[in-house]
């Protein structure tokens, strides 16, 4: 391996590393909040990826100006948060928090298995490909290596400004401070006046959007076609459970480690690109079993 | 002890089961898929007695089907060999996957089955010049005990092996469940801190029981292979352990019993209405899985139940319904 190929597969890292953890952060997110698994997140990723490139398709043949790709991103993961995380925790969620762990994640299993015909449904198996983003933003050289500023920049910037936005968001701010009361302790919250109904709506809404949000902002670097919802929900429980579930920083760490494991393998060991993951993850599991990040749960006697 | 008049229904069933190759031919292909699925999701039941549920025990299916394979191909190509070499490989994958998720419950648990299964999965489709990649491995006609069959004769003979082993299997796992092992395992569920202080290790207990799981999902997996004549990576793949899930739920979470009632409905209703809706069959299980988990948490068997208990509350009067209600608790649990 040169140092250009080196160069190559940390660039490759870095930006896969940026988008997986957009999505691990709600997934996060939400279950540091809520306690409930939500399987279908994936499908939350593949449906933002759907929804931006078929509009952005759409208008740009209108002919209107690609730099409205970027707030485009952004009304897709509002869309995809609102409609269906609102919807999902309104009508099913809300229903089943005092059941069974099993029970919750069949529920949301349930409800992966209907998105992925849903998608299917609207936007058929063939892949769809619009990278109106990618091109406006052009390439940029560094280290003696070409690469998209899409990838290379925007991406993590965005991923950087979303770990510090959601730290702020729940240090500083009012509802985010309701937010860290409920999930500390749910009962003594709600003694004190605090709607925890809402706030599980609300957490639920903003992780939803973060998943729509990650599959908005990678949908100008690769073909969008069935299955990417799949991979993605599996790539980023191995995230979220190699940090420790609920870590927000921790997520962060190990969608690095997890993405730059992955870039490395493509260009030493393709055969194992898909297993580097699985693999990181069961290593730090078999030496932390609580991630490394999450700390042990007290037992309940 | 008299015969229990809530098992007649059942007998009857069994009994029909046996004679659809005489009486009924056009329905001997979805029953022996039936059969053969109900027996992998028996080992989702058994998980699920633990109060474990796993998303990835396609995984254990897959390994066995792929065993049987790589034996088919050598001389060693007989029917028998062929079950035990699919009980052997899922046992010991078993046994190691076993060993390292045991150390978890719930939602960890879950989600590392189904790691476990994306990785082996993938192993398969990228590996081809062993695996065969997406094409699968072919999967000759095996002979029964060296004896070579025709195509007609040989559909009979596996019909009846896998009858013969979802009784004996489903007879096997009400024993398990009964037996000492079986009552610490499913104590997971219940009250592990009370295994701790009775001094018993609940990671061995729900080691064994997943062992058991896995060589369960094993054999229906080898049993499928054999009958379909091809073994594909989506037999491990992630479709594939949910189905699993969704059969064991609808015939009623944790009944033995439930998992075959379920599998049969399933495969029916698949065979003949997903011709109609085989665009949004994944939609409608999700929908329906959904339908069974808020309104009728018991599944198939659970409803019998109900029925069953109804209609004897109608025509007996009231005074049963004491002795009525601990039967058909214990009833739900076999």
């Amino acid at each position: 391996m040169n140092a250009q190929l080196f160069i190559l597969a940390l660039f490759d890292g870095v930006a896969y590393a940026a988008l997986v953890f957009m999505v691990a952060v709600g997934l996060t997110l939400i279950f540091g909040v809520l306690r409930v698994l939500n399987v279908a997140h994936g499908s939350l990723y593949a449906i933002g990826a759907y929804v931006t490139v078929s509009i952005g398709s759409a208008i740009f043949a209108a002919g209107y100006s690609p730099v409205l790709a970027f707030p485009l991103m952004l009304v897709a993961a509002i869309l995809v948060g609102v409609v269906l995380g609102g919807l999902m925790e309104k009508l099913l969620l809300s229903r089943i928090y005092d059941r069974p762990e099993v029970l919750q994640l069949l529920v949301t299993f349930a409800v992966f298995m209907m998105l992925e015909d849903v998608q299917r449904l609207v936007w058929g198996n063939q892949p769809y490909f619009q990278s109106a983003a990618v091109n406006l933003l052009g390439n940029i050289e560094l280290f003696g290596v070409f690469y998209t500023s899409y990838q290379l920049i925007f991406l993590p910037l965005v991923a950087l400004a979303t770990l510090i936005g959601l730290r702020l968001f729940l240090r500083r701010t009012l509802t985010g401070k309701l937010i860290t009361a409920v999930t500390e302790d749910r009962e003594a919250a709600q003694f004190i006046g605090i709607n925890a109904e809402r706030v599980y709506l609300l957490t639920f809404i903003a992780g939803a959007a973060l998943a729509g949000l990650g599959g908005a902002l990678a949908s100008p670097t690769t073909s969008v076609l069935p299955g990417i919802g799949t991979e993605m929900i599996v790539l980023s429980f191995a995230v979220v459970a190699t940090a420790g579930l609920g870590q927000i920083e921790g997520a962060a760490v190990a969608a690095l480690l997890i993405g730059l494991g992955r870039s490395f393998a493509v260009y030493l060991y393709p055969e194992l690109q898909v297993l580097v993951p699985y693999l990181i993850m069961l290593l730090v599991l078999l030496v932390r079993p609580e991630g490394l990040f999450g700390s042990p749960a007290a037992r309940k006697i | 002890m008299t015969f229990p008049r809530r098992a007649i229904l059942p007998a009857i069933l069994v009994a029909a089961l046996a004679l659809v190759p005489i009486l009924a031919p056009f329905l001997q292909v979805v029953l022996i898929f039936a059969l053969m699925k109900g027996i992998a999701v028996l080992g989702v039941t058994v998980l699920l007695r633990a109060g474990q549920v796993s998303f990835g025990h396609a995984l254990f299916f897959g390994i066995a089907a792929y065993a049987g394979a790589f034996l088919a191909a050598s001389p060693f190509d007989d029917l028998v060999l062929l079950v035990l070499a699919g009980l052997v490989a899922s046992a010991v994958t078993g046994l190691v996957v076993g060993l390292f998720v045991a150390r978890y419950r719930g939602i960890f648990f879950a989600m590392l089955n189904l790691a476990f299964s994306m990785i082996f999965w993938s192993i398969l489709e990228k590996f081809y010049y062993l695996t065969g990649g997406a094409d699968g491995l072919r999967q000759p006609r095996p002979t029964v005990l060296g004896m070579a069959f025709e195509r007609g004769p040989f559909e009979d003979i596996l019909y009846y092996v896998a009858l013969g082993l979802a009784l004996l299997l489903g007879w096997f796992v009400i024993r398990f469940l009964g037996s000492p092992i079986g009552q610490l395992f499913q104590t997971v569920k219940t009250n592990e801190t009370r295994l701790e202080y009775l001094g018993i290790s609940p990671r061995v207990a729900l080691i064994k029981g997943y062992v058991l799981s896995a060589a369960l999902c094993g054999v229906g997996g080898v049993l499928m292979a054999t009958a379909q004549g091809i073994v594909t990576p989506s037999y491990a793949y992630w479709v594939r352990s949910g189905e699993m899930v969704f059969i064991a739920v609808l015939g009623g979470a944790g009944s033995v019993a439930g998992a075959f009632a379920g599998s049969i409905a399933y495969e029916l209703v698949r065979t003949y209405a997903a011709a109609f809706a085989g665009d949004i069959w994944q939609l409608l299980l999700g929908a329906f899985l959904l339908v069974i988990i808020l309104f009728a948490p018991g599944g198939l068997v659970g409803i019998y139940n109900s029925l069953f208990d109804r209609a004897r509350r109608g025509t007996s009067g009231s005074g049963k319904r004491e002795t009525g209600v601990p039967a058909k608790s214990a009833e739900v649990r076999s």
